[in-house]
């Protein structure tokens, strides 16, 4: 990632329609920002005290006050306006413009400090026979949409892909649903966003976009046949064994 | 003295006053292990040694034990390349027939002596991303070392039901006293940074507690005579009891046996080792 | 009509100053528990410096992590174990530290200064009384922040340590001590703050019947000074504001203590249900943060452009908009929170909509200023750069405003720029305007004006050193409340930035330290002040540096607006609120106070 004054490359196409909302505020309150710290820094300046002048006896101009109400009101709400609609898309997953049909299902568990991620395996289906979890890592094939049930095992945490624009919460109680799409391979950063103790700043994890084919033959390689839920302590899905850590489906 | 100087001098003594009310005196409540009081080892000058006797034993697993569980260090490079073997979780550790991280204790029978509480520390050691012992004994009021020679952040959540818990951070490479008060078989410690990490502390007012090793075996010494319980902790296949009755100068010898059909039996433990809740209910 | 029409009916009642008597009560009574609202806005003003000094200092040790990770900080040796084992901060202890920091700064620094020390000083002198409606009540408001305030301050001592759930306190974290290791400390925090929260309720109370019933004769609503306006909506939000706080403290208090289950899920409660209720207040709260701020910057701006305030009635219009419409905008604190997107989005609208009273208030700002005649005094330069930096906090706003943007920069640091632009760039430069104002007034003594200068352009250059970078560092992704950017590699890059803004931090805190010298130094030595050293309009300074116990020695009369500066065809470019009109006669008084030889009730007169 760059720092900069923008924002990094974003990898997801919503990501990009985030990014042009950013940049049209950023040129609205850019253009009012330099305008109004100029306009301040010129009137300091002309109007400051000097010897035989006085200032004008005025209590203000209705005209003036009509005119700066309405352009800001109608200036927001623009941005409102066209806000809203990427807001939508990205939040309400099953409606129009949301998680495509075909969007691979997945689950995400928070807890104290660590991701969980169900796969549902080659079915495509979860809470099926060949779902496998694995701990902090999330795969994914390039231009293919997941669909992510969000949840958490303890406090409140925060589901955040930089590199997607896409951010969560993810609340003890609730199941939400969270989609996104890659556009380019890569492994990009995977983050908790909200305070969630003393582990919050190491709550990292990662995020694996394969090429197409690529992400059958992982999934392949690390679905055997298991549980649903990820056993206490230890995930990958490797050799589940009978015994004491076993949770029914 | 004028207006505003009267003035400033009452206010600079209601902020003294706020400011000295505000510093407190560093109390952590007593879970920080200070100089404990008395020295000495073990059932020290308490127990007279000529009237005292010895129960020895061994605890043995029948039938096949459960294959141990692989665990996954993938993202803790620091500690997974400790291992020239993949590490294993220790839910169960049988060898030739024996079981280790038994916790085998007098439940029971001990006269009403005043045993000194021991000076010397005993440690839990986070090394490997793996807590070392896997079950410890403490006696109330010891001082429980814990040591980070991972140098990663552990963190170490205890959470016992009798006992007031704690849960704490060692970031770096370090050392941390704590200590607990009351007796309690058994506390669950775990690690919330890496979720496979477990350990279990078993605390007693008395000295007479011991840890089965990979031989299975375990010794309780310098006991008064007299008629006791005895009792065997396992995590995983629970507990079981034995009426033992002991000589002075005599040592007893005594077996547990567990096997297979034990486990998933209740363990005793004041709150349930949470490593992951159960997700059924939720919207 | 005569005057006593728009009197209340206690007026007579009210304790006039009498200049033939001295003040006979014993020193505790008059300067330790105190009625005079004076006094006891002294007292708040020491008080919350003192923990504004702690907040800040909170701030540093977060600031030395943040700036070199994981080495020992200097001094860090006086720290226990549990805190800084070696001086080496431990991840739970920052997480108290960021948790206690906003707290403390918060309540215990900037509603004190604002509300409790401003409050106290300016509304009876502005309006013209002798003192507040109920000065006992008045008395009390000061004396229980303290026990507030020890009681926060205890929970860094006890077992587990202090809160480090957030000052926004999020539950499930603060509602289970196993999650946070936190378990006294958690819970001292919420009894903190219902006590605090009775203070402020007995301020408010005590501020709107003063202002509704005490203002002097010709003292109409629309000749109050903008400040008083300003305390009067900020109090109407704390009434309305403070008891939701409560409930909710209380709610959790019960979750950890008496086995409710409020929001824990387990057990059928909600963890947003805390979010709504703690942000219901929440989002009051912060307009009840910089109403009083902008209501100083009107008065201070006014004086030092000699110019009346610009568009005095939408001023009043703007703050009642902003307080009503704080009501509706809470939920953008919670956009990610997983509350349904729909209320996003109306929550979207009503926080776009009430960008617009702000932007408002700014322009007329800039109005006022514009053809004065600006004198550079200190107050008057913290006043503008209040206006300078609360452009760019309100403007900051409209990014995380909208929804879709609000997805990457939630709780990143773009919102804490945003948050600190808007309370330290706003309402504490505000503060600062307002002390280097009336300290005069209420000490007696001029603060060295050579030191006020220097003060504030240390501040100014530190404090945008500081905190413009932290826009940058949102927009990478850096998270807020982390103990250990490097961990992500992502943000390891960053970590210069966050050494450069540690090491102003550093010099903004030595910088504040000139401030307080100031003030020490000038309450020994400073200049004696006169009645009117700025040459200003409201009643106080039409009394003597300071005013005597009862204020006023008669009631006042007064005559036309606060910001009457520069009037055309008068020789003073200022004509008090108390100067009679030309050619009437000076007010007479009658044995008891009350003025007589005055026929018109002020309310048909025009208020120019």
């Amino acid at each position: 990632m760059r720092w900069d004054w923008i924002m990094p490359e974003p990898v997801s196409n919503l990501g990009a329609e985030i990014d042009s909302i950013y940049y049209l505020i950023l040129i609205i309150t850019g253009i009012i920002f330099v305008g109004v710290e100029v306009a301040l820094v010129w009137f300091l300046i002309r109007y400051r005290r000097r010897d035989g002048r006085r200032a004008e006896y005025s209590h203000g101009n209705k005209t003036a006050e009509v005119v700066w109400t309405v352009i800001p009101f109608v200036l927001v709400l623009f941005i409102a306006y066209t806000s809203n609609d990427v807001w939508l898309k990205a939040k309400l997953a099953d409606r129009e413009g949301g998680a495509p049909a075909d969007a691979i299902p997945m689950r995400v568990m928070a807890k104290q400090f660590e991701w969980n991620v169900t796969y549902p395996g080659p079915d495509g289906r979860l809470d099926t026979e060949d779902d496998f979890a694995v701990r902090n890592q999330l795969h994914m094939p390039v231009d293919r949409a997941v669909r992510v049930e969000l949840g958490s095992d303890d406090v409140i945490h925060s589901f955040f892909l930089p590199d997607f624009r896409v951010k969560q919460d993810a609340v003890p109680g609730m199941m939400i649903p969270v989609w996104f799409e890659a556009n380019r391979t890569g492994e990009y950063d995977w983050a908790c966003a909200e305070l969630c103790g003393l582990g919050h700043y190491r709550m990292r994890a990662s995020v694996t976009v394969h090429e197409a084919g690529e992400f059958e033959q992982w999934q392949a390689s690390h679905g055997t046949p298991a549980a649903a839920r990820i056993a206490p302590a230890d995930t990958t899905g490797a050799q589940q064994t009978t015994g004491e850590s076993e949770e029914s489906a | 003295m004028d207006f505003s100087m009267k003035r400033f001098v009452s206010l600079a003594v209601t902020a003294l006053i706020v400011s000295c009310g505000g510093g407190g005196a560093d109390d952590t409540g007593g879970e920080t292990a200070d100089e404990a009081a008395g020295a000495g080892e073990t059932a020290g000058p308490v127990v007279n040694p000529d009237s005292a006797g010895t129960i020895t034993g061994v605890v043995s697993f029948e039938g096949t034990p459960p294959a141990p569980e692989p665990i996954d260090m993938a993202e803790e490079p620091t500690c997974a390349e400790k291992y020239t073997e993949p590490p294993v979780r220790e839910a169960a550790v049988v060898s030739d027939g024996n079981l280790a991280n038994v916790y085998v204790y007098v439940k029971e029978g001990l006269p009403d002596l005043d045993f000194p509480t021991p000076s010397e520390g005993v440690t839990l050691d986070q090394t490997g991303c793996h807590y070392v012992p896997h079950v410890l004994a403490i006696q109330v009021g010891q001082p429980l070392v814990i040591k980070n020679s991972d140098g990663i952040l552990h963190n170490i959540n205890t959470q016992p039901s009798q006992n007031r818990g704690f849960n704490i951070s060692q970031p770096v490479e370090m050392e941390t006293e704590r200590e607990f008060n009351t007796a309690e078989v058994m506390i669950p410690v775990k690690c919330d940074v890496h979720g496979w990490m477990e350990a279990y502390i078993g605390v007693q007012d008395h000295p007479y507690a011991a840890i089965s090793g990979t031989d299975g075996t375990f010794s309780l010494e310098n006991l008064p005579a007299g008629d006791y319980v005895i009792e065997a902790w396992h995590e995983t296949f629970g507990t079981q009891t034995q009426n033992v009755t002991v000589g002075a100068q005599e040592t007893q010898e005594i077996t547990f046996t567990f096997s297979g059909e034990m486990a998933g039996r209740p363990v005793p433990l004041g709150e349930p080792l949470v490593l992951h809740a159960d997700h059924a209910g939720m919207k | 009509m005569s005057t006593t029409q728009l009197v209340a009916p206690n007026v007579s009642a009210q304790h006039w100053a009498d200049p033939s008597h001295r003040d006979e009560r014993p020193f505790i009574r008059k300067y330790v528990f105190s009625t005079d609202h004076k006094v006891i806005g002294c007292q708040f003003m020491f008080l919350s410096l003192f923990f504004l000094l702690v907040g800040g200092l909170l701030a540093m040790m977060m600031r030395w992590q943040l700036g070199y990770p994981g080495q020992p900080m200097p001094w860090g040796g006086v720290l226990p174990e549990t805190m800084a084992p070696g001086g080496i901060l431990l991840p739970e202890f920052y997480n108290s530290l960021v948790t206690m920091h906003g707290t403390f700064m918060i309540f215990f620094a900037i509603m004190p200064l604002l509300v409790g020390m401003f409050g106290n000083w300016l509304i009876p002198l502005h309006v013209g009384a002798s003192d507040m409606a109920f000065p006992r009540l008045n008395m009390m408001s000061f004396w229980i922040t303290i026990p507030a305030g020890l009681i926060m301050v205890s929970s860094f001592f006890v077992a587990g340590g202090a809160s480090g759930s957030g000052w926004t306190g999020y539950a499930p974290l603060s509602a289970v001590p196993e999650y946070s290791g936190v378990y006294m400390g958690q819970k001292l925090w919420c009894i903190s703050l219902v006590v605090l929260g009775f203070g402020s309720l007995m301020g408010a109370v005590n501020y709107i019947t003063t202002i509704v019933n005490m203002r002097a004769p010709g003292m109409s609503w629309f000749r109050l000074p903008l400040p008083i306006w300003a305390l009067f909506i900020t109090s109407i939000l704390v009434l309305l504001a403070m008891p939701v706080l409560a409930g909710a403290l209380i709610m959790l208090l019960f979750d950890q203590l008496i086995g409710t289950s409020f929001f824990l899920p387990e057990s059928g409660g909600q963890p947003l249900m805390w979010q709504h209720l703690f942000w219901y207040f929440g989002h009051p709260e912060v307009y009840i943060l910089i109403l009083p701020a902008m209501g100083i910057a009107s008065e201070v701006i006014s004086n030092g452009s000699r110019k009346p305030i610009f568009g005095y009635p939408a001023m009043v219009g703007a703050i009642v908009a902003i307080a009503f419409l704080g009501w509706v905008v809470w939920g953008h604190h919670m956009f990610m929170s997983g509350m349904n997107p729909l209320l996003g989005s109306s929550f979207m609208v009503s926080t776009m909509v009430i960008a617009v009273p702000s932007a408002i208030k700014v322009f007329n700002w800039l109005g006022t200023m514009w053809r004065g005649n600006i004198h550079f005094h200190v107050p008057m330069l913290n006043a503008v750069a209040f206006v300078a930096m609360f452009v760019i906090g309100g403007l900051s706003g409209v990014f995380m405003a909208s929804t879709p943007v609000d997805i990457f920069i939630h709780d990143t640091y773009f919102i804490v720029a945003h948050l600190h632009y808007v309370l330290f760039g706003g309402s504490l430069f505000a503060i600062f305007a307002g002390i280097y104002y009336w300290f005069p007034k209420f000490y007696g003594r001029m603060l060295n004006p050579t030191l006020g200068k220097i003060h504030f352009a240390l501040t100014f250059v530190f404090y945008n050193l500081v905190f413009f970078p932290m826009h940058n560092l949102g927009l990478a992704g850096h998270m807020r409340r982390i103990y250990d950017p490097n961990q992500y590699g992502f943000l390891e890059p960053l970590q210069p930035v966050n050494t450069f803004i540690s090491v102003s931090a550093f010099l903004l805190g030595a910088a504040q330290l000139i401030f307080l010298f100031n003030i020490v130094w000038s309450l020994w030595r400073g200049q004696r002040a006169p009645a009117n050293p700025w040459n200003a309009n409201s009643l106080e300074w039409s009394l003597p540096s300071p005013p005597p116990h009862g204020n006023f020695t008669a009631m006042p009369r007064v005559y036309r607006g606060p910001y009457e500066y520069s009037v055309t065809g008068r020789e003073a470019d200022f004509w008090p609120q108390w100067d009679p009109p030309d050619g009437r006669p000076a007010p007479d008084h009658s044995p008891d106070g009350v003025l007589i030889g005055d026929e018109k009730p002020a309310s048909r007169e025009p208020h120019r």
